[in-house]
């Protein structure tokens, strides 16, 4: 289908910019668009009869990772070595 | 095992956040009435969710590198990245690793140690409050079925109520007919007692009037006897009884 309509997974690299200009980066938009990212996370990993632990452990998982990257800047300070 | 204690423990949290809806060109975060058939039945759940491997990563990923990698790719990725990481200390080792180690080590014991029990727990739960409604269910449609059984019931009943009116009417005609009867039959005495009074004071009159007359007449004629001929009859008496007599010695 055209351009605008396809999902991110979707789209070639190719045309990745022309695919982000046709988004819409309004704050409904945004809005949007991260209720559709966790709503198809939600009904893939966690609104299914018989889950497992990889719903929630993905999703903590990630918040480790988002967390140690907002606190690199005093993690770095307690470094082994000064040179790599 | 996870998700399914979260689902039972806090579903306000996790299910509340309303889907977004594209109506037409509008982006909205509540649902609008314009399409009927989305809402209801609800399709049912999935049983499984997607695949994951070790519990971390989606297996997407592993298909996604499988034709340029194969088996092993996605693994060596994952050492090579963790290689680097370490070796630039972009990953910094420190108190905290230790902490993240042994909480791993103690989640990933309860998981495999309890988590099959905890499953079959939350899906007995489930099962119970899934039979419940069926319940429900099945009552309503019992007691439905035996309404129309009850209704079909009424039914026939209704039709035998012809062969009721039927019998009710030939009683009424019954009644109707022996009341006709009874008085046509009052009126036939009723006429008869006055004509048999108007024959009965007819004979009396004429029988009074009969009676009246003869004694009338009697004394009219009793009357008319005069003393003399009172005497001529007796003597005439007394000698046609001597004549008489003497006929009788005669033959004797």
């Amino acid at each position: 289908g055209p351009l605008s309509e396809q999902r991110l997974m979707d789209v070639r690299l190719g045309q990745l910019p022309a695919w982000l200009s046709t988004r819409d980066f309004s704050p409904q938009g945004l809005l949007g668009g991260a209720q559709k990212a966790w709503s198809s996370y939600y009904d893939k990993y966690i609104n299914v009869k018989r889950g497992g632990p990889a719903g929630i452990s993905m999703l903590l998982a990630g918040y480790c990772l988002l967390s140690y990257g907002w606190n690199y800047q005093h993690i770095k300070h307690h470094r082994w070595r000064t040179y790599h | 095992m996870f998700s399914r204690l979260v689902l039972r423990a806090a579903p306000a949290a996790l299910r509340n956040l309303p889907r977004p809806v594209t109506v037409g060109v509008l982006h909205t975060n509540r649902l609008l009435h314009t399409n009927e058939q989305r809402l209801a039945p609800l399709p049912p759940l999935p049983e499984k969710g997607g695949e994951v491997r070790h519990g971390l990563i989606p297996e997407e990923f592993f298909q996604f590198l499988y034709p340029k990698t194969g088996v092993t790719g996605p693994y060596m990725l994952g050492t090579g990245l963790i290689l680097y990481l370490l070796s630039k200390e972009i990953y910094v080792v420190n108190h905290e690793t230790v902490a993240a180690i042994s909480i791993l080590a103690v989640i990933i014991y309860a998981v495999k140690r309890f988590g099959a029990d905890v499953a079959a727990f939350a899906d007995k739960l489930n099962e119970e409050k899934i039979a419940q409604a069926l319940a429900v269910k099945n009552d309503a449609i019992k007691s439905l079925e035996a309404a129309i059984e009850q209704e079909k019931k009424e039914q026939w009943r209704a039709e035998g109520c012809t062969y009721l009116f039927d019998a009710k009417r030939n009683n009424v005609a019954m009644l109707l007919e022996t009341n006709y009867r009874e008085r046509l039959m009052t009126v036939y005495s009723e006429v008869k007692k006055r004509l048999d009074y108007q024959v009965a004071l007819q004979t009396l009159k004429r029988q009074k009037e009969q009676d009246h007359m003869i004694e009338w007449v009697e004394k009219s004629v009793v009357q008319s006897i005069t003393p003399q001929q009172q005497k001529e009859s007796i003597t005439k008496c007394i000698s046609d009884l001597k004549v008489l007599s003497k006929s009788a010695h005669a033959t004797v």
